[in-house]
């Protein structure tokens, strides 16, 4: 395995050299916590505290990360459901932060999203056509033969029959519904889909099936995805890059198979030494890898000086508490915020 | 007891001796407007002390039912139950209410998923644990109850005992409440503990710390544990013996090593590639099984796996006409499918397994 990886990695990141769809710098949310009389600002949650990255047009990039550490909010501005406190986002080239209702609207067809639940996120007073058509009348787009028919190709495309146009969203399973909302997310042909966990509310053998429908749709229509989870398998499987956020930060973004092969920063070790493997032989394996994480993730009210993750690493040392790692690249497209990063022998 | 207990986990039989658990033949139906749901239909096993079971199954093939069904929590008017529980030797369906009342929370306890909902939000932690140990233990006075109540919260690894003894369910993280449920069932030393979905909530570097403290306790204790849950790693961390359930009907059953390495049922192929693994080779693409799980009302003819199984033009048309019943397919697994069982094997060496 390390001979592949080792071939691999050296070889210039494929996407280095092409324009980035999207482009996010420091990006901040912090939401206002009042208190008292007069309702002052007493603190603030620090749900996303400045993150930067880039996402290239056609590639998957992976954001995983336990709850509570900004990985939904970070999507939510994107897709500018919410508004930034700082930083900058742009989308081929524009500054989108903070445009307006207004100015934003024209975009809203370039950028989508697929939102985690199935069952609240489609209105059950609509049919399937008004869900799915929904998009056209807002937009204002005509379409060759009528939205109907648009919309029963959409419900074809994502494996719906066209005759469920009529019926309503509580007559569908959640795997259906997951798809009624990936083809209202692609009706407009966008250019980038924001999906936030896709697939966790689902069943094992549904999952599969959604996660090879995004498969499918990227490949046909080419499109950029950004995708939001928790389950570290599937975003191995979905991902061209991974990101590992923890408290409102990225602490590691590299290539998929440098991330999963050669983990840097040691909570993304702990991650993955968590996920629990279908493989019953392995308990009883003497010495078996595992790192206990201990506590919970602080609170991301007041995040612990310098490093936010020393107070759980084990690694931790005076400089974590003093200093802040920089997100910064050890090899080529693989950057860790560490001060005493994972190196493995022979990968160098 | 270490050395009792780990020996026929070793050789992977089950030990001798009358089972501590033992269901035969469960069914729970419920009447409902749009027909009877078959919940459960047909479910039997045996549980011995010291060992793990867990149930596998998706949403709506009738795990959690079992479960509660156990733990006599379908006394409704619309629930019709049938078949046997015996534990310890005593039969839990015909015992009245009271009877099973004893001996919950006593003999049988159970943590629940969503540990939110599961704690009344306008009582402490402490006194909720305290109100568990009190009704079994009604000579305990306020104080002793107190101190095994800090001393339970102690053991499941909650800092601070003393003092977050006295906190409210919300002041817990969600790791931290899923310990005092941990902490609560544990309180009187069930000898059967059923946890549904216990980690289903929770983040995976918790999840972890919370399956290690359920397989630690499990070794102090020599408790009877069963799993539920539909995810394949966590029963692989935890289970001695695998159950899957289909539609209401146990498909699968046997040891967890064998399950996983020899799979005899199409069901539990399917559900082993369409799940991504960290473990193995990265796949082009996952192999899912096609179409959704069936309605419990309307469960189809024959094999309820039958319209979604790949393989069913193979048995000359008796999946969709007979039910299959569990035969023991190799020592202590049995499966039920109308698949020969050479023919199984040979589909599973040749497509499944490379896949997988």
């Amino acid at each position: 395995m390390t001979d592949t990886q080792a071939a691999a990695i050296p070889s210039p990141a494929p996407a280095s050299d092409r324009e980035p769809l999207l482009r996010v710098t420091g990006l901040t949310r912090h939401f206002p916590i009042r208190g008292g009389l007069l309702r002052r600002q007493t603190g603030a949650v620090r749900a996303v505290d400045g993150i930067d990255f880039t996402v290239n047009a056609g590639e998957t990039l992976g954001v995983v990360g336990e709850s509570g550490c900004g990985k939904s909010t970070m999507g939510r501005l994107i897709t500018r459901l919410d508004e930034p406190t700082g930083g900058k986002i742009e989308f081929e080239g524009t500054d989108i932060t903070h445009l307006g209702v207004g100015a934003m609207r024209p975009l809203r067809r370039d950028i989508q999203m697929i939102f985690q639940d199935p069952y609240s996120s489609l209105n059950p007073r609509h049919t399937v056509g008004t869900i799915v058509g929904a998009p056209f009348r807002l937009q204002k787009v005509a379409t060759e033969g009528g939205t109907k028919k648009a919309v029963q190709e959409l419900l074809e495309l994502c494996g719906l029959s066209p005759e469920h146009y009529n019926r309503y969203p509580h007559e569908f399973s959640g795997g259906q519904r997951q798809r009624i909302g990936i083809a209202r997310a692609l009706a407009l042909k966008p250019k980038m889909v924001v999906a936030d966990e896709p697939v966790s509310a689902l069943d094992v053998s549904i999952q599969a099936q959604v996660v090879n429908l995004l498969d499918d749709l990227q490949r046909e229509l080419g499109l950029t995805y950004l995708i939001i989870a928790h389950d570290l398998s599937v975003v191995r499987h979905v991902s061209d890059r991974v990101a590992v956020m923890y408290l409102g930060k990225i602490v590691e973004i590299a290539d998929r198979d440098s991330l999963y092969a050669n983990p840097m920063h040691p909570y993304t070790n702990a991650l993955m030494s968590a996920v629990p493997v279908p493989d019953p032989r392995r308990r009883q394996r003497a010495g078996r890898e595992r790192i206990l994480l201990k506590g919970d993730v602080p609170s991301p009210i007041n995040p612990p000086s310098g490093c936010r993750f020393r107070t759980r690493c084990w690694k931790a040392q005076d400089v974590c508490a003093s200093q802040e790692p920089p997100l910064t690249a050890l090899k080529t497209g693989h950057q860790v915020a560490c001060h005493f990063p994972e190196q493995r022998e022979g990968n160098d | 007891m270490t050395e009792l207990q780990k020996t026929p986990a070793d050789t992977g039989q089950t030990p001798s001796g009358d089972p501590f658990l033992s269901v035969r033949d469960l069914r729970i139906h419920f009447d409902t407007d749009d027909g009877l749901v078959r919940s459960v239909d047909g479910v039997s096993f045996d549980l011995h002390k010291g060992r793990t079971l867990g149930i596998v199954g998706e949403s709506g093939s009738g795990k959690s039912v079992t479960s509660l069904g156990i733990m006599g929590l379908h006394r409704s008017k619309r629930a019709r139950i049938s078949g046997e529980i015996r534990l310890n030797g005593e039969e839990l369906i015909a015992a009245g209410p009271e009877r099973v009342r004893q001996l919950r929370g006593r003999e049988l306890a159970m943590i629940f998923q969503d540990p939110l909902t599961a704690m009344h939000p306008y009582y402490t932690v402490g006194a909720q644990i305290i109100e568990a140990y009190r009704v079994h233990h009604p000579e305990a006075s306020k104080k002793q109850a107190r101190a095994r109540a800090i001393e339970m919260l102690d053991r499941v690894g909650i800092p601070q005992p003393d003092r977050r003894v006295d906190d409210y369910p919300h002041q817990f993280s969600g790791g931290m409440r899923q310990r005092a449920m941990i902490a609560m069932a544990l309180v009187n030393d069930p000898s059967l503990l059923i946890a549904d979905e216990p980690t289903t909530a929770l983040d995976v570097t918790v999840q972890a710390q919370i399956l290690d403290l359920i397989r630690d306790l499990q070794e102090e204790f020599g408790s009877a544990v069963i799993i539920i849950t539909h995810d394949l790693g966590v029963v692989a961390e935890l289970a001695d013996d695998i159950l899957v359930m289909y539609g209401g009907k146990c498909i699968e059953r046997g040891p967890a090593e064998t399950l996983f390495d020899a799979p005899e049922h199409p069901y539990t192929w399917g559900l082993l590639g369409s799940m991504p693994r960290l473990d193995r080779e990265l796949q082009d693409r996952l192999v899912p099984v096609k179409g959704t799980p069936p309605s419990l009302i309307n469960v189809p003819s024959g094999c309820a796996f039958h319209p979604r199984c790949p393989y069913a033009d193979l048995t000359g048309g008796r999946s969709s006409s007979e039910v299959p019943v569990l035969v023991e397919a190799a020592p202590g697994h049995h499966a039920a499918c109308h698949l020969p069982a050479a023919e199984r094997h040979r589909i599973f060496a040749e497509e499944i397994a490379p896949r997988l």
